[in-house]
């Protein structure tokens, strides 16, 4: 256990996917990729709720995958707790494993659904033989199902998934990724197929166990205005990069990258007087395909702003413009 | 309800005591019970609330095409002076259904079938409904004759070509299979698909959901667009009260199946807020980009089991205002200013 100040960083991480190869690039030689992460690089304080954001096929949950170690990664650096975990043997996966927990998007879909609760929770304490005897491992089950306010836990113990509300078997997710007293956890969209009136009382629930047991999270999302109530710091990504990073009032109300403000004037806001309207969207088009990335900067061929520099000149690189808040444009203090 | 008289000829729509229920095994469930609300022309008006509140049911029913075990059982529904809940099947059929009301059902972008090119399924669509349409609502392709017939090719991609233009699609769309499309040039043609026989109504299940934040503006710039150009009324479907500040002129909020509040967008959105306790709730559980909270609000507990709904008020149990009579009997949507519906005794003055 060390003191470091960071629980994960991440260097210049790389996941590339080989596309299947036409005749004609076989016989030369070639092989394309989809680069759904292309060198991504931060680091997550201990404590500290770090969201990723972006649009669907943006990398975000490429990434936290990576970070789950469910992918091995093409290329790049991930220190955990100080040490390499970058490519793991399966002892060191199992032990990762119990540091890193992740809680899935679909509530129903990920729970067995011929397991009640009790044996749901009790699962990854059989796997990872923790807990002697099942008494034990019940009084943990308990004492998770109390953590995430599943109460009685007695009660709920006994229920099968589909005898549980959404936001009911969210908490049971979280619950389960409590059990073996994980240092992080990876939430990928946890809220977005929950009801708005129970969404905030799943947030809530888990900031306050993220503040009692003094937790990690990586939290990944499509949704902006959640990421602004729930993180700590806030990393928008385009095409597998990172495009700008902060804590959540500098990246939603002084933003520098050109991405970000176009993404934050189109989210819909429940504010009378704007039916009338046609609202600008400042970018066209959707993303392009990761698996044919533009030259010079990634972002040039939807942007507003772009001037010949942007795709002649290399890539930019994400760089601190303010403390701690960090963009990678070329044009970010003209426009 | 008579108290509620809400006939108008402003109207292309009227919904009156409509009634869908879902017969299972264990009983009934009353997923629309009693709703009553209205369409005017030219108007988006939106259909919000939680996910089984009724608001898909009460779109598919709408469109006279409840899934079973569900069957309309009982009310009315006026489209175009026209009551459509006795009409034969053939009869909805031959002259309402996609004639006279389409929709743009949840998820559709993603049902293209794989196999068949755009062009292909469009002209299934069109073919399928001017092969017997006749009368009235007949294009201008087969007035001119007696019989009616298949669509010739060339005429097929007139029409498709045009839509497909309405919707900002170009025409080589046509050739193309719907795995090469993106998200939103799919929702794009699912939406062309329901403009063909120039429906009155249009009824547009969550067609944002899916999609991502910029390609959502662009779709609800579109929809804002055809209603200037085509003067439709919308439906608007989805459980996302923002999306709906948008694009609604008037928002309903329904609740287990019932109607809570209607509204106009200024009425519910405004300074003066929602009167229904249940919408100022949710409106408080939506979290806005540009305010900063520490802590979101919420609404403890769940929708209630529609199989065994509870006495009263359906959202008395959740609600922080309840008063006594509120478990006990059921309070009637009734109009407190002009064109603000509320169900709620707490609004009674």
């Amino acid at each position: 256990m060390s003191n470091n100040k960071y629980l994960v960083e991440v260097e210049n991480l790389q996941k590339w996917f080989p596309t299947r190869r036409t005749m004609g690039e076989v016989f030369k030689g070639q092989q394309r990729y989809v680069k759904a992460v292309d060198g991504v690089s931060f680091k997550i304080e201990r404590g500290e709720i770090f969201g990723l954001v972006g649009e669907s096929g943006c990398g975000k949950t490429t990434t936290g995958k990576l970070i789950m170690k469910l992918l091995d990664p093409t290329g790049g650096k991930l220190i955990f707790d100080a040490d390499d975990v970058t490519h793991l043997d399966k002892v060191g996966l199992d032990t990762y494993r119990q540091n890193v927990q992740m809680v899935f998007q679909d509530p129903y879909a990920s729970m067995n659904p011929r397991f009640r609760l009790r044996d749901v929770l009790e699962e990854p304490l059989i796997i990872h033989k923790k807990g002697g005897t099942k008494a034990e491992r019940m009084e943990m089950v308990k004492k998770a199902l109390n953590e995430v306010r599943l109460q009685p836990p007695e009660e709920f113990m006994v229920r099968f998934p589909h005898m549980l509300s959404g936001g009911q078997r969210q908490r049971g997710a979280t619950a389960r990724s409590l059990i073996l007293n994980p240092k992080m956890i990876v939430a990928d969209e946890p809220v977005s197929m929950i009801d708005l009136s129970t969404r905030a009382e799943i947030l809530h629930m888990m900031k306050t166990v993220q503040r009692e047991l003094n937790l990690t999270y990586l939290y990944i999302t499509h949704d902006l205005s959640t990421a602004r109530y729930f993180t700590d710091k806030i990393a928008v990504m385009y095409l597998g990069k990172i495009v700008e990073m902060g804590v959540p009032n500098d990246v939603i109300d002084n933003s520098f990258h050109p991405y970000t403000k176009a993404l934050i004037t189109a989210v819909c806001e429940p504010i009378a007087g704007k039916v009338n309207r046609i609202k600008e969207v400042p970018i066209k088009g959707e993303v392009p395909s990761a698996e044919n990335i533009p030259q010079g900067c990634r972002f040039h061929p939807r942007c507003p702003y772009a001037i010949k520099e942007c795709w002649e000149k290399e890539e930019p690189v994400l760089e601190e413009v303010e403390k701690g808040h960090f963009v990678a444009c070329r044009r970010y203090k003209e426009i | 309800m008579e108290k509620t008289k809400m006939t108008d000829e402003r109207n292309i729509l009227e919904v009156e005591n409509l009634k869908l229920y879902y017969k299972v095994s264990d009983g009934l469930v009353k997923a629309v019970d009693d709703v009553t609300f209205f369409l005017r022309k030219g108007e988006t008006l939106g259909l919000v609330g939680e996910s089984g509140c009724g608001k898909t049911t009460t779109g598919t029913a709408l469109m006279h095409m409840p899934s079973p075990p569900g069957y309309i059982a009982g009310g009315k529904i006026i489209l175009d002076g026209e009551d459509i809940v006795p009409l034969k099947e053939t009869e909805i059929r031959k002259r309402i259904r996609w004639e006279k009301i389409s929709m743009v059902f949840q998820g559709a972008m993603n049902c293209l079938t794989p196999v068949y090119t755009i062009g292909k399924l469009m002209t299934e669509t069109l073919q399928e409904h001017r092969a017997f349409s006749q009368g009235e609502k007949a294009s201008e392709f087969s007035k001119s004759r007696k019989t009616p017939r298949k669509m010739n090719k060339e005429e097929a991609r007139k029409i498709m070509v045009k839509y497909l233009n309405y919707v900002g699609l170009s025409e080589d769309i046509l050739r193309r299979y719907p795995h090469e499309l993106s998200g939103g040039m799919k929702q794009r043609v699912v939406i062309a698909m329901a403009l063909f026989l120039e429906p009155k109504v249009i009824v547009c299940d969550e067609p944002t959901t899916a999609l991502d934040v910029v390609v959502q503006a662009q779709i609800i710039n579109l929809l804002k667009e055809l209603k200037e150009k085509l003067d439709l009324a919308f439906i608007f479907i989805t459980h996302d009260l923002a999306t709906e500040a948008e694009v609604s002129d008037r928002v309903q909020i329904m609740y287990a199946g019932r109607i809570m509040e209607i509204g106009t967008n200024q009425q519910i959105y405004g300074e003066q807020g929602p009167m229904h306790p249940y919408t100022r709730r949710l409106l408080e559980a939506t979290p806005r980009l540009h305010e900063e909270v520490e802590e979101l609000a919420f609404i403890p507990g769940t929708p209630p089991d529609l199989l065994r709904p509870p006495e009263g008020c359906k959202f008395h149990d959740r609600c922080d205002v309840t008063m006594e009579k509120c478990k006990t009997e059921e309070p009637d949507l009734i109009e407190v200013e002009d064109d603000h519906y509320v169900a709620c005794w707490r609004c009674r003055k």
